[in-house]
């Protein structure tokens, strides 16, 4: 097993702030896994059993040449088919505001899992705040490059937002990490209305209260 | 119509019965010490299991790789057909260098049970009477052809095979394999294939039994004594057969509405169109080098493939606790075996929590993609091979390992 340490820092910096919080040798299942790049950080770094959903028929073609087990199926739909508690850790990496009903999708991976780590671009950052309120557009950026009339991001929301859908669907926050727009950590003691201010992404690790 | 063209020649009519005892391929034997137990309840004894094999087993004998073929295959996956002298039927996919690659798997493939080239089938000679078992053969089942593929592995004395791969009915068996025999594979590939046959299939098949058995060479059942053979009969059972291993798109876009050698409609029936010259052509080399009987056989056996029946009808159940990795394929325009078939296959392994990896490879080619040039399907199934192999602890190809 690779440490995670060790890893080059080509790897993205949530997929690796993803992969420290996930315990060595657990069962996980990445929900729009993409081409399988966390799910194989995974395998790597934390020995876990690791398995993945990808809607997109390019991603899960990469991923399973990888030698990894991903199924072509949809977070919206296709969660059901899963058994309560089937997994230790249950991920959605920068996929939620592309999910059709967000709520729901939380709602049954924090059914499947016993844990939930979801990561997502906060659309309350900064940059994104200026370009609406002085350039009056909808932000185009590095990290969410699409225009508004052809993005699979049809329901972004702020840290703020999912913090309180999380508090809505009867989740506790266990850790909340977040990210400036250069991939550095803001510090833990800053009040959430700057990291909602400053954040350019959050890692959000998630539990049911009544566990 | 199909007249003129039905004339097989006699040294391939007797090649395949020849065949049909004594094949030219590798053969396991099994005397009334060892007989094989059939769904239907009798056993049979004493029988045979006629193969190939490609590549080598290595030492600590966990890279054996098992075929299973489809409806109307054989066991050479990868070597010359003796009866065709034709190429093997899947070699795109298995060889070496190939997705399924003999320089670092033992592939083993072996004729059905049922089959007509060297595994006993109803073209083989009853024991008990010397004439060709014909209809006395009982009807043989998926899981009966896994059970035999069993003990002829049981023989090669491998306990445990790296992996099962199958397309169509040769994914069935896959899945089969790891419903009776979990411990026994490591990993499964199932391509183009269903849990269980649907209304459509069956009445497709039933379709083709009917050819068969409306031809008066038919015999019932005993042509072989007789010295005759329902070509008739088999050429239009493989002529519908055909039409559902393509898709409507395919057929167009090859033959469209385009006429046979002639110019303009002959206000006959004679084969107007290219497409009924095709079938008419696919119909008559078939039944060069298969037996009418078997085509009976083998079409029943899928018939009655129904996965979940034995568990209650929950398909989940069927996999439950396995450790089998599952690699699940299917085709867009797969309309025989349709990807929301393998879909309820994938859901059931993901409800036992079962590992699988599944992909719909888009192909407007219909059935038939899984055995034509398609990239993605060979990288899917190279990856997930190597991936398997990778957990398996089995040694790559010397030029991977250098890498």
């Amino acid at each position: 097993m690779t440490d995670l340490a060790d890893l080059a820092s080509d790897v993205r910096v949530d997929l690796r702030l993803i992969a420290g919080l996930i315990e060595p040798g657990s069962r996980v299942l990445d929900i729009g896994c993409g081409d399988g790049a966390l799910l194989e950080l995974l395998e790597r770094t934390r020995g876990v059993d690791a398995r993945g959903i990808e809607i997109s028929q390019e991603g899960v073609n990469a991923a399973v040449s990888r030698g990894l087990s991903v199924i072509q199926g949809d977070a919206d739909s296709d969660l059901v088919q899963y058994p309560d508690q089937s997994f230790d850790y249950v991920v959605l990496s920068h996929t939620i505001q592309a999910t059709r009903n967000a709520r729901r999708v939380l709602d049954e991976m924090l059914r499947i899992g016993r844990r939930v780590v979801v990561s997502l671009p906060n659309f309350g950052h900064l940059d994104v705040r200026f370009r609406l309120m002085f350039l009056g557009r909808m932000p185009v950026s590095k990290r969410l490059p699409y225009s508004w009339y052809d993005t699979p991001n049809i329901h972004f929301c702020t840290i703020r937002d999912f913090v309180e859908l999380a508090r809505d669907v009867g989740a506790k926050v266990d850790q909340a990490i977040v990210l400036d727009g250069t991939g550095k950590r803001l510090p833990f003691s800053l009040p959430w209305i700057v990291w909602n201010l400053l954040g350019a992404q959050a890692v959000f690790l998630l539990s049911r209260e009544d566990r | 119509m199909l007249d003129a063209p039905l004339t097989e020649t006699d040294a391939q009519a007797s090649l395949r019965r020849s065949e049909a005892d004594n094949p030219s391929s590798l053969v396991m034997r099994f005397g009334t010490d060892a007989p094989l137990t059939l769904d239907a309840g009798p056993a049979i004894a004493p029988w045979q299991i006629a193969y190939q094999t490609y590549g080598e087993l290595n030492a600590d004998r966990s890279n054996a790789i098992l075929i299973c073929h489809a409806l109307t295959g054989d066991q050479h996956v990868a070597s010359t057909n003796p009866v065709t002298g034709k190429p093997g039927w899947w070699t795109l996919m298995v060889g070496p260098g190939r997705p399924i690659d003999t320089n670092r798997f033992f592939v083993i493939c072996s004729n059905v049970l049922g089959g007509c080239l060297g595994t006993t089938g109803p073209a083989s000679t009853n024991p008990d009477t010397g004439r060709p078992y014909g209809l006395d053969l009982p009807v043989v089942t998926i899981a009966d052809m896994v059970r035999a593929q069993a003990m002829l592995v049981t023989g090669l004395g491998i306990d445990q095979l790296f992996a099962v791969v199958g397309g169509s009915m040769g994914g069935m068996q896959a899945l089969q394999w790891a419903a009776s025999y979990p411990e026994r594979v490591f990993s499964v590939v199932a391509i183009a294939t269903s849990y269980r046959h649907s209304s459509q299939n069956i009445a497709f098949h039933e379709v083709g039994r009917q050819a068969v058995m409306a031809d008066p060479d038919w015999c019932g059942g005993r042509y072989l004594e007789e010295g005759r053979n329902p070509k008739k009969g088999l050429a239009v059972a493989r002529m519908a057969a055909h039409i559902t291993y393509m898709s409507d798109r395919s057929l167009h876009q090859k033959f469209g509405r385009n006429l046979q050698d002639r110019d303009a409609l002959a206000f006959g029936f004679d084969a107007d169109f290219q497409i009924e010259s095709y079938l008419r052509h696919q119909g008559m080399t078939f039944v060069d080098r298969f037996d009418a009987n078997s085509y009976l056989y083998v079409t029943r056996a899928t018939d009655y493939f129904d996965l979940g029946a034995d568990h209650g009808g929950v398909l989940a159940n069927v996999f439950k606790g396995t450790k089998t990795r599952f690699c699940v394929l299917s085709f867009t325009s797969d309309w025989l075996y349709p990807t929301s078939e393998s879909r309820a296959v994938v859901h059931a392994l993901n409800a036992a929590g079962a590992p699988v990896s599944f992909v719909e490879i888009e192909s407007d080619r219909g059935h038939d993609s899984f055995l034509l040039d398609i990239p993605e399907q060979f990288r899917i199934v190279r990856g997930f091979l190597t991936g398997a192999a990778r957990a398996r602890g089995i040694a790559g190809p010397a030029a991977e390992e250098a890498q």
